[in-house]
């Protein structure tokens, strides 16, 4: 033993002695992930989270979150002497006068960004490949919580700085708050302490935006990296692989390199971002006051698609009993999200409704070999890029010589028409992928290597393929429609004859595939051979 | 008659005609520009005015009337005044390249003297805001930034767009950037209210006023790229864009190389 590693077990032994880690560390950092690129998506979230946290707090050495009223005296002269927030002066201050300020606040306005972009890439990686399914739906619901979350959280910080376009972004925060029936008005003026602008809502929305939220997302990562822990990371089929296993690579010391190098990337990345790109350049905006508003204003892209429903949405009212209910506003602003965040929260139990499975899966599904989830899938997403295209429309029109009519009219007939139209596309590519694996089992790989035959047929040369694709190829369960009976043994309707006959229509159309290819059939056309 | 068809008709008429149409106009511009350098100045307006006629009835009166009373694709140009000629002819928007919604900016094809006898003749139809004097442009000694910047946030920026980029208008009209616009003509757009811009009369907007918004645009447009590349000064749509390229392709790219590298 030489003298290092002799000091090295001292320190350990006192550190032990006094903890009792080592038996728990013993068993926690030989734990193995399984290897797939998609897997690191989870952790830009996180790591883009502490670059956050970081850049945030170094922001709020300066950030004075207050709507009182100073003249400017700072740098910036196109500025020079006009009368604006304190928080605006203050993030004025932040960019032009606080060393590393404006890197730090595009830093942080970039890694906001990332964080959102690396939710949902994560949370499509997760639905595609089927991974919220039992024992994670409580997983998945944390998760689609952490995404709403991160919408709101984003809102608040790009409302902060008080310049004219998070100005604008807040009045049409509270047209949303407003037109809740009955108590929308009341709501509003509670959440401004009276009427719009006011003095309160700054300061309450930093306090929410620095303290509240931050903890509610420590809190909710804290148990999603927990019950990840603890249910073990799911894996990607293939040869050894189980649902009783997982083949993968140990946290010490891989992990732990790749883990820890991965965050320096991101922040890498973000940095990189921050130095060559501008974001959000509040200067360019100046103070807000209700009385202006610039052309072409846009929220962040995470509620750009919101916008974009608002942007497409026909003016429809009611007035009834001296009320004016206004549909316009509350079924794209409110109605519209909450059915697609409810429908999200819940789908693994709605797929495991619809399919009748409740078993554990802790091997992944190739998104081809689930038609019917990925044809789903695909019909949400051109919902909402519709709806995202539609909130820039003013852009998109400018910039390739159209009209902002017929960006409207595209999106609110392609907000219809595009997401069936997906689904029975992506649902058909699907089984074709499907009929492509079961003939490269059968047929193998085409060599493209032509042969003439002594008798002067031409045959072209397959190449059997490997073992291990082959099973991955087939290892897939291909499940039944479910068969619930809708007569009992006399014959007679059963009370849940429709229930029955509903669920059993929805598990034929989950159930569709193209038989995947047996051993059997793969002997008897090698014997023809 | 017989006689004059059958010349009429002949294969040279056309050549004959059109090389005795360039030479008349050649000769007429050349006594109006002769006439133009030595005479007093009462007489040289209405050389002026001659020549602008002139211009008027070639370019712009199929579309406009023969005498600027307009006609049906095309306004009445009596008391628009010499601002607006010198702002719709000196920008390159008149003549239209094509009968679109809206008349774009592009390389003017009248030169500066005769846009000034195109101004000068319309102004003598009827009395309208004339061209400002090189004088009363003086935006660098007589305007302020900072006021412009308020101005513009409250008078032009909800269709110029915050750092006068442009925007969209209904109808595939459209707000243009005021990047690298005269002020002369910036001034012009204000007072004249050119196709869908509103009039800024000097009750609304003082001539002091304009000149500092001119003298905040042309700061805006001096402005050095503080926050690293500007992506256009359009708000977070080019934002959202880069990160949905560069910034997730990079990290994408990344996350594939570290599960690679472990095989």
């Amino acid at each position: 033993m030489t003298a290092r590693e002799r000091i090295a077990g001292n320190v350990a032994g006192y550190v032990d002695d006094r903890t009792g880690a080592a038996k728990w560390m013993k068993k926690n950092l030989t734990k193995v992930f399984p290897d797939h690129w998609s897997f690191l998506l989870g952790e830009i979230c996180l790591y883009s989270f502490i670059i956050l946290l970081l850049s945030g707090t170094f922001l709020t050495f300066w950030f004075d979150p207050s709507q009182r009223e100073v003249v400017y005296d700072g740098g910036y002269q196109p500025l020079s002497g006009l009368k604006m927030s304190a928080a605006y002066a203050s993030t004025l201050h932040i960019s032009f006068e606080v060393r590393g300020g404006l890197l730090m606040r595009q830093i942080h306005h970039w890694a906001a960004l990332i964080f959102m972009v690396g939710i949902v890439v994560h949370l499509l990686r997760v639905y595609f490949t089927g991974a919220f399914r039992k024992p994670r739906e409580f997983n998945w619901i944390i998760g689609v919580g952490l995404l709403t979350l991160g919408i709101v959280e984003g809102f608040l910080g790009y409302s902060l700085p008080d310049d004219l376009l998070s100005g604008t972004g807040i009045r049409i925060a509270e047209a949303i708050i407003q037109a809740l029936p009955l108590v929308g008005s009341y709501i509003a003026f509670f959440a401004f302490g009276g009427a719009f602008p006011g003095e309160a809502f700054i300061p309450r929305i930093y306090t929410v935006h620095v303290l509240l939220l931050p903890g509610i997302f420590l809190a909710l990562i804290t148990v999603h990296l927990m019950l990840v822990w603890y249910q073990k990371h799911t894996q990607f089929p293939g040869p050894g692989r189980t649902e009783k296993n997982v083949v993968g690579y140990p946290l010490m010391p891989v992990y732990m390199a790749k883990a820890g190098g991965f965050f320096f990337i991101v922040f890498g990345v973000t940095a990189f971002l921050g130095a060559v790109a501008s974001i959000n350049p509040i200067w360019l905006y100046g103070p807000y006051t209700p009385g202006q508003i610039s052309a072409g204003s846009q929220p962040d892209w995470y509620m750009g698609w919101l916008d974009g429903l608002v942007r497409m949405s026909p003016p429809l009212e009611t007035h009834a009993f001296g009320h004016t209910i206004s549909w316009n506003i509350l079924i794209p602003g409110l109605i519209l999200p909450g059915i697609m965040f409810t429908g999200l929260a819940l789908y693994p139990f709605i797929e495991s409704w619809a399919t009748g499975d409740k078993r554990e899966h802790h091997l992944l599904d190739r998104p081809r070999n689930a038609p019917n989830r990925t044809a789903l899938g695909a019909m949400a997403l051109t919902f909402t890029i519709v709806a995202l295209l539609n909130g820039g429309n003013d852009i998109i029109a400018t910039t390739f010589h159209l009209t902002i009519n017929q960006m409207m009219w595209f999106s609110r007939i392609g907000v219809l028409v595009l997401p069936p139209i997906a689904f029975i596309i992506t649902k058909r590519l699907c089984l074709s992928l499907q009929r492509a694996d079961r003939d490269l089992v059968l047929h193998g790989r085409e060599t493209g290597r032509l042969v003439r035959m002594p008798n002067g047929e031409f045959v072209e040369v397959h190449e059997p393929i490997s073992a291990e694709k082959a099973w991955l190829l087939t290892s897939h369960e291909q499940i039944a429609p479910l068969e619930l009976p809708e007569h009992d043994a006399a014959g007679v309707r059963r009370p849940a004859a429709i229930k029955n006959k509903i669920r059993n229509r929805i598990s034929r159309a989950t159930a569709v595939a193209v038989p995947k290819a047996t051993e059997t059939e793969r002997r008897e056309l090698e014997g023809h051979h | 008659m017989k006689r004059l068809s059958r010349l009429r008709r002949h294969r040279a008429a056309g050549p004959i005609l059109l090389i005795f149409a360039l030479f008349t106009i050649g000769t007429t511009f050349q006594v109006a520009s002769a006439v133009n350098n030595d005479t007093t100045s009462v007489a040289d307006r209405s050389a002026t005015i001659e020549e602008g006629r002139q211009l008027f009835l070639k370019g712009c009166s199929s579309c406009h009337g023969i005498n600027a009373e307009g006609g049906e694709i095309a306004p009445s140009l009596i008391g628009v005044g010499a601002a607006s000629v010198d702002f719709q002819v000196g920008t390159g928007r008149m003549p239209m390249a094509d009968m679109s919604t809206q008349a774009m900016r592009k390389p003017p094809v009248y030169n500066a003297e005769q846009v000034n006898a195109l101004a000068t003749y319309v102004a003598s139809l009827a009395p309208g805001p004339q061209v400002p004097s090189e004088e009363s442009l003086n935006y660098e000694r007589d305007g302020s930034v900072a006021d412009g910047g308020e101005l513009f946030r409250t008078n032009c920026a909800m269709c110029h767009n915050f750092a006068a980029q442009g925007g969209a208008l209904t109808q595939g009209k459209y707000a243009p950037t005021l990047m690298g616009v005269e002020p002369k003509h910036i001034y012009e757009a204000m007072i004249t209210g050119p196709q869908s811009m509103p009039v800024f009369s000097d009750k609304t907007i003082t001539p002091e006023e304009k000149l500092s918004i001119i003298k905040w645009i042309k700061s805006a447009e001096s402005e050095p790229q503080l926050g690293g590349a500007a992506l256009g000064r359009v708000g977070p749509v080019t934002e959202g864009l880069l990160v949905w390229t560069l910034g997730i392709g990079l990290l994408v790219g990344v996350a594939v190389w570290l599960a690679m590298k472990a095989r």
